[in-house]
C-alpha cells in the first residue's frame, strides 16, 4: 500500500521542482472569467451610493426619482434611515439598471438626507483623540526598570506605519444569479465554501444547499475579500427583486475607502543594551487605529526578538478612517517596523553592525534562533553585507547617499480546516476536488503536483477543481493557512485512491497491494520494474465503477504540515539628500517555509511580497481630510503602487534540504511582506544618518528628517 | 542577452488614437479654438440623461448631431466588424466587456492609470477606459480605427509568445493586471525587437501589479523578444 507521508524531496519527480502554474494560459490568454468579467443573459448592473461623510446618521432616502429613471429594475436599501455611517464611502443604497451607465445615472439621482456627527480621521496621536481612545493592552514582564538601570547604553525614539488599503485590483464584488430558489453567486472571495452560510444567515436563501459560489480564478484579496459584505448581500436581493442576474462591482474609489483599511500602528519606544549589544529591557507606549470599532488587536512588541524585561501599553484609537480589515500578515509589518526600527537605533548608538547585534542576541527569538541565525548569514552573504556596511550616516561626497538594513520576522501558517475527494475514473483521469480557491498563490497548482505525484502521472494527466461551494468544504484562504490545508487533504486523498486502485490490481500482477507502487505513469511491483502495467490498463480494471479517496487534514497535529517559519531581509538604498527620493537598489530575502512543493510560484511569493513591501515603504498611504473626513487619494493616480521601474534587483533564497523539508508544508502568503518596511527604513537611516520615523518613506519626511538631524 | 539594436525611445501611450476620432490633443486645440460651447457639448454625454436630452451632442467635427442615447456603430475589433448600439459615452472599455463579451481587458482604476485595460489601436497600446467607443468606430463611411484585443492575438486555445513567457516566468499571480501587461508587452515588442531590462522598465511602466510579479514580467519580456524575432507572432 501506498504511504501518505512525503515522499523524500530526492525520490520526488514534481515536488520542489519548479512549475509553472496550471491556471497560468488561462490568465495570459486573458480567457479566463473573473466574477469581473462574466456576463450572464439577461445581466442588470448594480452601482451604489455612499456616504460622503466620514460619521453621519442616516436620516431619510428618497429614491423615487431614481426608481423612474431609465432602465433601472430595482433599488435596494443597504443603510436604513435612522442607522449610523462611519466612513467616507460607507454604503447606504444599492440599484440595478440594464446598463452601467445607467445604474451610475440612477444611483445620483438618489437623495439621502444625512445628520452630519462628529469624525475623527487622525491617528497620530492617542492625546489628540480624546474619548476617541480605548486602552486594550498593558503588561509588564520580568524587571524592566532594573534592567534599564543595567544597560549600559539606552535609545530612544518614535516609530510607525499609518493606515494602508488593500486595492486589490478585481475591485470586491459579485455577480447573483437566481433560479427558482436556488442562488448562484460569482464572487470575488478568499471564502468559497463559507459564503453559502453567511448568505443564509442573512436570510436571503433558506438552505446553504441552494447556495452556490463559483471563483474560479480571483483578482487579489490579500485579506480583504472574506466575507460577503453588504454589497454581496444587496447584489442578492437586487437580484431576486428584478428577477434577473445582477453584477455589481466596487468602483475604484469605492474600492479604496470601503473595502479595507489596515490598521495603523505608532509607538514610543525605550530599549537598552550592554556596550557589547546584549539587549537589556523594552518599553513602549503604542498606538494605532482599527476603524470605528477598535479592530486590529494589540501587539504584541518586541517583535520576534523577545527581550524578556519588558513593560508595553497600547491604546486603540477609534477614527472613522476607514473598516479595518486584516491585510497580509495583520499586525507584524506594523510590530516589525516598530521593533526592528529600534533597535536599528540602538546599534547605531552602540556603533555596532545591527546584524551583530540580532546575532549576539538570538537566542532572544527563540524556538527558530538556528534558522535565523542562518537566514542572516545568507542574506549577508548575497548582500555583500560585510563588504558594503558602514557606519550610520554614508560619508562619501554628493547628494547621493547609501545604506543598508536588515529585519527578521516570522509567522505560524498552519494548515487550515481542509477536505478533499480524489477519483480516479476507469479511463485513467484523474481528479481532485476542494472547496478552497486560488488567490494567485498557486493553491491550483500545489493541488496539482501533490495529486501528480502520488500517483506516479504527469501533472497534465490530473484535474483540480476548486472555487466551487459544491465541492469538499474549504477553509477561507487567508494567514497562509491554505498550502498546508490543501497539501495535506490532497496527499491523503490520492494517497487513499491510489490504495484502492492498488488493491483491485494487485491480483492481476500475481503481488499483494502493499508490493505496489505507482510510478512513471505505471503501476509496478517495488523492485521488479519489469512486473508492470499501465496506468490506463491498471484504471481499466475498475470497470465501470470510479474510485474516490477521501483526505482530511488531520484535526491538532497533521504531521505532514507543520508552522513556525522565520525570514530574513535586507535592503540597500539610495538616497537623494537633494529632493528626499529613496530608491531601493537591492533586496535580499531568506525565506524557510518547511517542504515546498511548488519553487517556482513559491518564489514568486517571495518576490511579489518585497514588490509589496518596497511598495507600502515608500509610497502607501490612505491620506485622510481632517475638516471633510474624506479620504484624498481614493484612486491609482494618488494611491501610488510601484511600477516595474521602481526598484532595482531582487534576490531571493528559499531555505530547503534537511532541517526544513522534513517539517512538511508550511504558508508562505504572509511572511515575506513583513520584513520590508522595516529593511528599508533601516537602510535610509543608515543612508541619511537620521531615521525617518514612520512610513512611507516620502520625499517630504526624508527632507525633514535631514533637517531635524542637521539641527540635532 | 546580446543587444542587436538600440530600440528607440519607448512612444509614450496614446491615450487616444490619431485617427479616426478624437485624440486628447485635438480635444484641447478644440476647446481652445471653439470656446466653451464646444466644451459643453463634448461633456453632455457625461451628465444625466434627463438634463441631456434637451442638449443633444454633437460629435464635434462632423456636424453630425448624435446621442445622448444609445446609437448604433461599427467597431473593427480583431479583423472583424461588430456592430453594436451604446450611449456615446460609452467608453472602449465598456463596450468591449458589457457588450461584446470581450472581457481580457480589465476596468480597474477605470481612468488612465493602471493600464489592466490596455489594448492595441491603430498599432499603438491604448488605455481602452479612456477612449470612447464612438471615437473608433466607423464614421461617415470610412473604416474605424483597426483595434486589436488579447482576443484577438491567436486562436482561441492557442498561447501566443508573450503570454506564453508570462507563464514560463510566472509574471503573474493573481492575473488580473496580465492581460494589460501582454498587450503592452505585444505592441512594444512589435517595434522594439531587442530590448534590455532596463527599456522594459520604460516601456512597461504604464502597467500597475499588486501582487508584484515584476521580476517575472522583466523576464517574460526579455524571453519573449527572444522568441518573436520578427515582429508579429
Amino acid at each position: 500500500m501506498a504511504d501518505y507521508h512525503w515522499p523524500p524531496t530526492d525520490k520526488c519527480s514534481l515536488i520542489g521542482r519548479r512549475i509553472s502554474r496550471l491556471d497560468g494560459p488561462w490568465k495570459s490568454s486573458g480567457r479566463i472569467k473573473y466574477s469581473y468579467d462574466v456576463n450572464r443573459p439577461n445581466m442588470l448592473h448594480g452601482k451604489m451610493v455612499f456616504s460622503p461623510y466620514a460619521h453621519a446618521k442616516v436620516v431619510s432616502i428618497d429614491t423615487s426619482a431614481a426608481e423612474k429613471m431609465p432602465g433601472v429594475k430595482a433599488v435596494e436599501i443597504i443603510t436604513e434611515p435612522g442607522k449610523e455611517v462611519f466612513w467616507a464611502g460607507h454604503e447606504v443604497v444599492a440599484v440595478a439598471a440594464e446598463t452601467e451607465e445607467q445604474a451610475r445615472d440612477a444611483a445620483r439621482r438618489i437623495q439621502v438626507r444625512y445628520e452630519k456627527l462628529p469624525h475623527l480621521v487622525s491617528d497620530v496621536s492617542p492625546e489628540k483623540a480624546g474619548e476617541h481612545t480605548k486602552q486594550l493592552a498593558e503588561q509588564t514582564d520580568g524587571n524592566p526598570d532594573q534592567a534599564f538601570q543595567q544597560a549600559e547604553v539606552i535609545s530612544e525614539g518614535e516609530y510607525g506605519v499609518p493606515v494602508i488599503t488593500h486595492c486589490c485590483l478585481e475591485a470586491h464584488g459579485q455577480v447573483a444569479e437566481w433560479d427558482g430558489d436556488n442562488l448562484t453567486i460569482y464572487a470575488s472571495t478568499q471564502n468559497v465554501s463559507g459564503i453559502p452560510g453567511e448568505i443564509v444567515r442573512a436570510k436571503i436563501a433558506d438552505s446553504a444547499d441552494k447556495v452556490r459560489v463559483l471563483t474560479p480564478v480571483m483578482g487579489g484579496g490579500f485579506g480583504s475579500k472574506f466575507g460577503a459584505d453588504t454589497w454581496g448581500l444587496a447584489c442578492a436581493r437586487l437580484a431576486k427583486k428584478a428577477g434577473r442576474p445582477v453584477k455589481m462591482m466596487l468602483e475604484r474609489d469605492q474600492e479604496l475607502m470601503a473595502a479595507g483599511a489596515r490598521p495603523s500602528m505608532y509607538a514610543r519606544v525605550k530599549v537598552g543594551a550592554k556596550k557589547d549589544g546584549t539587549l537589556m529591557g523594552w518599553t513602549s507606549e503604542s498606538w494605532g487605529t482599527g476603524g470605528p470599532d477598535a479592530q486590529g488587536g494589540a501587539p504584541s512588541i518586541p517583535y520576534v526578538v523577545r527581550i524578556p524585561d519588558r513593560r508595553v501599553r497600547h491604546t486603540t484609537v477609534l477614527t472613522n478612517i476607514g473598516p479595518a480589515r486584516a491585510w497580509r500578515a495583520p499586525n507584524h509589518p506594523q510590530m516589525c517596523l516598530i521593533t526592528m526600527s529600534a533597535l536599528d537605533d540602538l546599534a547605531a548608538k552602540l556603533g555596532m553592525d545591527p546584524v551583530e547585534m540580532l546575532q549576539k542576541n538570538i537566542q532572544m527569538t527563540g524556538q527558530l534562533a538556528k534558522t535565523y541565525s542562518a537566514e542572516l548569514e545568507k542574506a549577508a552573504e548575497l548582500m555583500d553585507w560585510k563588504k558594503k556596511c558602514h557606519p550610520r550616516g554614508d560619508k562619501t561626497p554628493g547628494p547621493i547617499k547609501k545604506g543598508l538594513g536588515v529585519s527578521i520576522h516570522t509567522w505560524g501558517g498552519a494548515g487550515h480546516a481542509s477536505n478533499c475527494n480524489c477519483t480516479i475514473q476507469p479511463d485513467g483521469s484523474v481528479s481532485a476536488s476542494l472547496g478552497s480557491q486560488d488567490l494567485g498563490t498557486g493553491t491550483r497548482t500545489v493541488i496539482g503536483i501533490i495529486t501528480a505525484e502520488t500517483m506516479g502521472l504527469p501533472l497534465e494527466a490530473v484535474n483540480v477543481n476548486i472555487g466551487d461551494s459544491k465541492y469538499p468544504p474549504d477553509g477561507a484562504s487567508g494567514g497562509s493557512t491554505t498550502v498546508g490545508g490543501v497539501s495535506s487533504s490532497t496527499r491523503r486523498a490520492a494517497t487513499a485512491a491510489l490504495n484502492q486502485l492498488l488493491e483491485k490490481v494487485a491480483p492481476s500482477l500475481d503481488a499483494k497491494p502493499e508490493e505496489l507502487e505507482a510510478v512513471e505513469g505505471k503501476i509496478r511491483v517495488k523492485g521488479n520494474p519489469g512486473r508492470a502495467i499501465s496506468w490506463k490498463q491498471a484504471c481499466a480494471k475498475l470497470g465501470t465503477t470510479p474510485i474516490t479517496g477521501v483526505g482530511q487534514r488531520q484535526r491538532g497535529n497533521d504531521d505532514l504540515i507543520s508552522s513556525g517559519v522565520g525570514g530574513a531581509q535586507m535592503a540597500e538604498v539610495s538616497v537623494d539628500t537633494e529632493t528626499g527620493l529613496v530608491h531601493v537598489d537591492k533586496m535580499v530575502a531568506v525565506q524557510d517555509c518547511g517542504l515546498i512543493i511548488d519553487l517556482k510560484t513559491a518564489e514568486s511569493q517571495v518576490y511579489g511580497a518585497c514588490i509589496m513591501g518596497i511598495t507600502y515603504s515608500l509610497f502607501e498611504h490612505k491620506i485622510m481630510d481632517e475638516q471633510t473626513g474624506r479620504c484624498l487619494n481614493a484612486d491609482l493616480e494618488f494611491y501610488k503602487l510601484a511600477g516595474i521601474g521602481d526598484f532595482g534587483e531582487i534576490v531571493v533564497h528559499m531555505m530547503t534540504g534537511t532541517g526544513y523539508d522534513e517539517r512538511g508544508v508550511i504558508g508562505l502568503g504572509e511572511p515575506p511582506v513583513i520584513s520590508p518596511g522595516a529593511a528599508i527604513s533601516n537602510a535610509v537611516a543608515n543612508a541619511i544618518g537620521v531615521r525617518v520615523p514612520t512610513l512611507p518613506l516620502t520625499p517630504d519626511k526624508v527632507l525633514v528628517a535631514l533637517e531635524k538631524g542637521a539641527v540635532a | 542577452m546580446a543587444k542587436l539594436e538600440h530600440p528607440k525611445d519607448s512612444e509614450p501611450k496614446s491615450e487616444s488614437p490619431k485617427s479616426p476620432g478624437l485624440g486628447r490633443r485635438d480635444f484641447v486645440k478644440l476647446v481652445g479654438g471653439t470656446g466653451v460651447a464646444a466644451t459643453a457639448q463634448v461633456l453632455a454625454g457625461h451628465q444625466l440623461p434627463a438634463a441631456a436630452t434637451t442638449v443633444p451632442e454633437e460629435v464635434v467635427g462632423s456636424g453630425k448631431v448624435i446621442g445622448p442615447g444609445p446609437v448604433p456603430m461599427t467597431l473593427r475589433i480583431n479583423g472583424q466588424a461588430k456592430k453594436l448600439t451604446v450611449e456615446p459615452r460609452v467608453t472602449l472599455l465598456d463596450a468591449l466587456r458589457n457588450h461584446l463579451d470581450l472581457t481580457g481587458a480589465k476596468k480597474v482604476c477605470d481612468r488612465g492609470t493602471c493600464g489592466a485595460c490596455t489594448i492595441i489601436v491603430n498599432g499603438k497600446p491604448t488605455y481602452s477606459c479612456s477612449v470612447l467607443a464612438i471615437e473608433v468606430a466607423d464614421r461617415d463611411g470610412k473604416p474605424g480605427a483597426e483595434i486589436r484585443t488579447i482576443e484577438g492575438l491567436v486562436p482561441e486555445g492557442k498561447l501566443h509568445p508573450v503570454s506564453g513567457s508570462f507563464v514560463e516566468n510566472d509574471a503573474q499571480q493573481c492575473g488580473f493586471c496580465t492581460p494589460g501587461f501582454v498587450m503592452s508587452c505585444t505592441a512594444y515588442l512589435e517595434t522594439h525587437r531587442s530590448p534590455t531590462i532596463e527599456e522594459v522598465k520604460q516601456a512597461l511602466g504604464g502597467n500597475l501589479c499588486r501582487c508584484g510579479t515584476y521580476i517575472g514580467v522583466r523576464n517574460a519580456v526579455v524571453d519573449a523578444a527572444m522568441s518573436m524575432k520578427g515582429g508579429r507572432a
